[in-house]
Formats: structure tokens, C-alpha cells, sequence
């Protein structure tokens, strides 16, 4: 027997109030990453990206804006998924933890979207 | 033992479960590897920002570049990509035998162990591999 309400049930929320949501969506950020960070490992070491003219004709190739763009919302949203899960076990007091996530997440997020808008910037020629 | 009554808005206060690793609980490799994977999420979070600052000096031209690129030739900038490179590939290898646990398998504790094992050859084999690519290009 369920102690469940089958409206609970049906939702399947669970007292986080947001279900499997945080869960899912960190192994599907990690699941994209692996074949994108290999790649991101892979272009690092074959292109000599020290160099300007190098570096910005290789973001230009419309594939490599498109997978960079993938690779870097991936890895930013991972990262602030993963960090939040750290915050919570480790940071005491329902205040400090608030303000500490809201704080990792705002940054990880800025972080994300300046470069992204980097790739943009640099794909669309400027 | 009596327990406080709760009083609506305020948590009781319950006794808390102590940190386990160290004097109660003997470090082995499966633990160790469980936390590194956690420090190496974290320093990877961190060093987004020197991602972030990359590409943001690409797309500010060449001047900006040059001086990131100064900055990444550097002594520290060297070992930090070395650093940067094995956390990464850490934690790359160490969150697939996460997704594969994720499938209810690898949990006893030979497998455990020998998967353990792998990822630290692999993530070291791998980073002796990328940087010997990458000075060699």
C-alpha cells in the first residue's frame, strides 16, 4: 500500500516540490558533455588556439560556434546544478545555504551566458 | 532521549549525523574517489571563470587575446591548464561509472573497485596523452 495520495502519486513531486527534475537534468547535461568535452579536449590540442587569426577562424566554422554554444550551456548548467547539490550537504543554516546557492548560481549563470555570447559575437563577425 | 516538540516555522533540534571520514571511518579508494569527484566538479565550476575570460578576450580582439594568451604561456598558467586538464578528465571518467551505476550496475565490491581503479589510469593516461598532443603540435 502507498501512503501516497494518487494525486501526489500522479505528480510525483515528492516534498522537494520539483520530482526527479534536478535528478534528470543533471545526467542529461552530463550525458551531452561527454562527447562535447571530448571534443572541446580534442580541438584544444589540435589547433593552436594561442594564436588570434587561429582562434577566431576556428569559432567562425558555423559546426564549432553550434557545439561550442551546446558545450558551454551544457557544462554551465551542470556546473550549477552540481555545485548546488554541494551547497545544501555542506553549507549550514537554511539562510547562508539560500544565499550561497542564489549567489553560485547567479555568477555560474552570468559566467555562462558572457561566454556563449563571446562565441556569437565572434561567429556572427565581429 | 527527549525530544524537543517542534514548534511551527523552527527546526527541532535533531542530533546530526557526525563526518564520517576520518576518525570513525577508514579512508578507502571508493570514498576517496567519491570526494576528489566532488573537488574536482568544484574546481571545474571555479575555473569556469578563466573559460569565461578566454573567449570573452577572443571576442575583444587581438590585443585582449594576446594578453590572455601571455597570461596562459606563463609558469602558473601551464600548471593551472595541466591541473584544469586532469580535473576535467576526471571527472569525465569517474561520471561515466556514475551514469553506469545510474543503471542499478557495478555496485559489488570487486567491480566497484576494479572501476575505481580504471578511472584513475584512465584520467592520469589521458592527461599524459592530451599534453604530449598538445606541446608535440
Amino acid at each position: 500500500m502507498s501512503l501516497r495520495s494518487p494525486l501526489g502519486q500522479a505528480r510525483g513531486l515528492g516534498s522537494a516540490k520539483d520530482g526527479v527534475g534536478h535528478w534528470w537534468l543533471q545526467r542529461l547535461t552530463a550525458l551531452a558533455l561527454i562527447p562535447l568535452s571530448l571534443w572541446f579536449v580534442y580541438s584544444l590540442v589540435r589547433f593552436p588556439l594561442t594564436d588570434y587569426e587561429t582562434m577566431v577562424a576556428w569559432i567562425k566554422a558555423p559546426l564549432v560556434a553550434v557545439a561550442l554554444v551546446l558545450f558551454f550551456a551544457a557544462a554551465f548548467l551542470h556546473a550549477a546544478l552540481g555545485v548546488q547539490v554541494v551547497i545544501e550537504d555542506y553549507v549550514g543554516g537554511e539562510g547562508k545555504k539560500l544565499l550561497s546557492i542564489v549567489i553560485a548560481k547567479f555568477v555560474l549563470y552570468a559566467l555562462g551566458v558572457a561566454s556563449i555570447f563571446a562565441v556569437l559575437k565572434i561567429a556572427f563577425g565581429a | 532521549m527527549s525530544a524537543k516538540p517542534t514548534v511551527p516555522g523552527k527546526s527541532a533540534s535533531r542530533p546530526l549525523s557526525p563526518f564520517m571520514i576520518g576518525p570513525y571511518y577508514r579512508p578507502q579508494l571508493t570514498s576517496m574517489l567519491s570526494i576528489t569527484h566532488r573537488l574536482t566538479g568544484i574546481s571545474l565550476a571555479l575555473g569556469t571563470i578563466f573559460v569565461a575570460i578566454w573567449v570573452t578576450a577572443a571576442a575583444s580582439g587581438a590585443e585582449a587575446y594576446a594578453v590572455f594568451s601571455s597570461y596562459a604561456h606563463s609558469i602558473v598558467g601551464y600548471l593551472l591548464l595541466v591541473a584544469y586538464s586532469w580535473a576535467l578528465l576526471y571527472h569525465l571518467c569517474n561520471g561515466i561509472r556514475h551514469l553506469f551505476w545510474d543503471t542499478g550496475r557495478g555496485f559489488e565490491l570487486k567491480a566497484a573497485y576494479a572501476s575505481g581503479k580504471a578511472v584513475i589510469a584512465a584520467s592520469v593516461l589521458l592527461t599524459i596523452l592530451v599534453w604530449v598532443a598538445a606541446l608535440a603540435a
